[in-house]
């Protein structure tokens, strides 16, 4: 493959997001612009000013039209897509820090860091179709978890919501009740802190990803451990193909082995998994530093990941990746 | 005169390079035949000759996305060159859209992107293929991303495999010399056998494994200092077997081929006699294992080799 290599960022990358069509990827990184690139050829389309502080976390409405982003300058801002314009800023009293739509792009989610005596919390906003009337209330607010809450997404059919972070539980809350629903079982869960998360495409089950060097995928609603995918490197970014049954992770480097490990840049991996098998299909090297965040384009047949490094690197698959058998 | 059409030597890209490859060629400055002056144009300042050169040829891109562009001119000593232009045309990405997708194409550019020049390079295709590197079979399966410069334990199993490079442990893939990291440590040991990597395997997996740090003197197949107490020579000697009662003809490949089975062979060495060019009847192997030496002895002892029976016992330790 020929990945298209994208610096449109000085600092390191924190997530990547693809719209449903799959032709605009959105970037966000720890200096404050998000970027959208033209998923094709990586040319780079805009980017969002107005945020004083990293930005962690993205996403975008079904219909490519709203995004809305967490950063740590303590709000959260709806953006217009095509113009960049901001159109809402929901302010917050600690840094926000992911986001998301429901389906439906009704709602949404953010969670907010510990911070200064405040717990971390899962506000739900409601998203109006006209940015006039948008408001800044929370239809409802959620606490709970101890240390930081990594990632929040909306469970099937919104009628749950999916968090995972720092104390390594992931949560599923009820929407309507706001009540702590199921947590996972400790002794299957992960060890460490829950640094990503990633949805099936019909939200049936999710992936997570963790510093303890693996990454485990759940059932959606009755949050049962499905497998399990161990790598050498604590996990900083997952993805799940809708394509093929394929998992990738993204890691970074145990800091006891950065100095026995040779000097041959470019050497940081994106692994591939077998969904069903566990077991490790292939690696894409090129990236410079640690992988912080995947996506896989909605058809599957390409996919971006960012670095530590700053840059964002496109790879549309190859033939041969279509034809890896599945033993 | 007649002038000839020698093809200039191609420079065909590699797989690495997907720009031109130009080769020029001077083909001389005799022009092939006179244009008859009645059918010249009357604008003709004089300068303009390229009537006289052969047309431009395309030829245009085969199945493997190379296409040729020969062009003729004249440079600057009015000799008359051949430019040959070799192209890799390769699609990166089908661009299937919606319509909507379609629509977003035509957007304008705002934030940062409003002043940006063509010449941004933002957006750089890699010169570097990337290729999707499936893990090696089971069994060879040594950790290259977490053992450095280990090429030692990434050596194949014996025999069984068509290209082995030494540096990298990639087999199939490139020879030693052909290694794109060929500046890595080579291998201190000039002759090392593996008939056995999983000792080796394990001593380099091993911290990978289980998330120790595991210093460079430590790790399988290093080279540790004199400090350690037996410098090169000594640990030469430490494990090394005397066979003796060898035939005339036996040197050290036949001795390497007969003790390899018991372990990792680190030296072998027949004495020979200088003058008639035969074996003296003895020889020595070092291994790289204590035990391994000790079941050689016990097997080999007594073993009917060539017409000999050969006697296999410890070295004495050397008179210097």
């Amino acid at each position: 493959m020929r990945p298209i290599l994208m610096k449109g960022h000085e600092r390191p990358l924190t997530f990547l997001k693809y719209n449903r069509d799959g032709d605009l990827l959105f970037s966000c990184a720890k200096d404050h612009t998000p970027t959208v690139w033209f998923a094709d050829n990586g040319e780079r389309l805009g980017t969002y000013r107005g945020h004083n502080g990293a930005v962690w976390c993205c996403d975008v409405s079904r219909d490519s039209t709203r995004l809305i982003t967490g950063s740590a300058d303590q709000s959260a801002k709806l953006w217009d897509v095509q113009s960049g314009t901001p159109l809402f800023t929901f302010n917050f009293d600690s840094p926000a820090r992911a986001v998301d739509f429901s389906v439906g792009d009704k709602l949404s989610v953010i969670t907010t860091d510990p911070f200064m005596g405040l717990s971390s919390a899962i506000h739900v906003k409601r998203i109006a179709a006209d940015p006039e009337d948008q408001i800044g209330e929370s239809v409802l607010v959620l606490k709970g978890p101890q240390g930081r809450i990594n990632r929040a997404v909306w469970g099937p059919l919104n009628r749950t919501i999916i968090s995972a972070g720092e104390d390594a539980v992931i949560r599923i809350w009820d929407t309507e009740t706001g009540k702590l629903l199921q947590e996972n079982d400790k002794d299957v869960g992960h060890k460490k802190t829950i640094t990503s998360l990633a949805k099936s495409t019909d939200a049936s089950h999710f992936l997570t990803g963790s510093l303890d060097k693996s990454a485990k995928l759940w059932d959606s609603r009755s949050l049962t451990l499905i497998k399990t995918y161990v790598t050498e490197r604590p996990v900083n970014a997952v993805a799940m193909s809708p394509l093929l049954n394929h998992v990738v992770l993204g890691g970074g480097q145990d800091a006891s082995s950065v100095t026995t490990t040779d000097h041959r840049a470019g050497k940081f991996e994106a692994k591939f998994y077998d969904k069903i098998l566990q077991e490790e299909i292939g690696g894409v090297k090129g990236h410079f530093g640690p992988i912080n965040a995947l996506a896989f384009n909605p058809d599957g047949k390409s996919f971006s990941s960012g670095g530590e490094d700053g840059y964002v690197r496109l790879h549309h698959f190859d033939s041969d990746y279509f034809k890896i058998p599945s033993i | 005169m007649i002038f000839s059409l020698t093809l200039s030597p191609e420079k065909e890209d590699s797989n690495k390079y997907p720009h031109a490859a130009m080769g020029i060629e001077n083909l001389g400055n005799a022009p092939a035949q006179k244009p008859r002056w009645g059918e010249l144009e009357e604008e003709d300042d004089g300068s303009d000759y390229d009537f006289l050169l052969p047309p431009k040829q395309v030829i245009g891109p085969d199945e493997h996305g190379l296409k040729k562009v020969i062009e003729y001119k004249f440079n600057d000593e009015g000799n008359r060159v051949k430019i040959t232009t070799t192209t890799r045309v390769r699609k990166l990405a089908n661009a299937r859209l919606s319509k909507r997708a379609v629509e977003r194409r035509s957007w304008l550019k705002f934030g940062d992107a409003v002043h940006e020049d063509v010449g941004a390079r933002l957006t750089m295709v890699s010169t570097e293929e990337i290729i999707f590197e499936r893990p090696r079979a089971p069994g060879t399966k040594a950790e290259e991303s977490n053992a450095s410069g280990d090429p030692l334990a990434q050596m194949s199993k014996g025999g069984a495999v068509l290209m082995v490079c030494r540096t990298c442990g990639k087999k199939g893939d490139h020879w030693t010399s052909k290694c794109p990291y060929k500046d890595l440590a080579q291998p201190s040991e000039t002759f090392v056998e593996n008939p056995n990597p999983n000792p080796a395997d394990a001593g380099a997996s091993g911290p990978a494994k289980g998330g120790a740090y595991v210093p460079p003197t430590m790790r399988a197949g290093a080279v540790r200092p004199a400090a350690g107490g037996a410098d090169m020579r000594r640990r030469n000697d430490e494990n090394s077997v005397r066979v003796n009662n060898l035939s005339e003809d036996t040197r050290e490949p036949d001795l390497l081929e007969l003790f390899r089975p018991f372990g990792s062979v680190s030296r072998v060495y027949v004495a020979m006699d200088q003058k008639t060019g035969m074996s003296r009847g003895f020889g020595f192997v070092n291994f790289v294992r204590r035990e391994d030496g000790e079941r050689a002895i016990a097997k080999l002892n007594g073993y009917g080799y060539d017409n000999l029976i050969l006697s296999v016992e410890w070295a004495a330790p050397r008179a210097n």
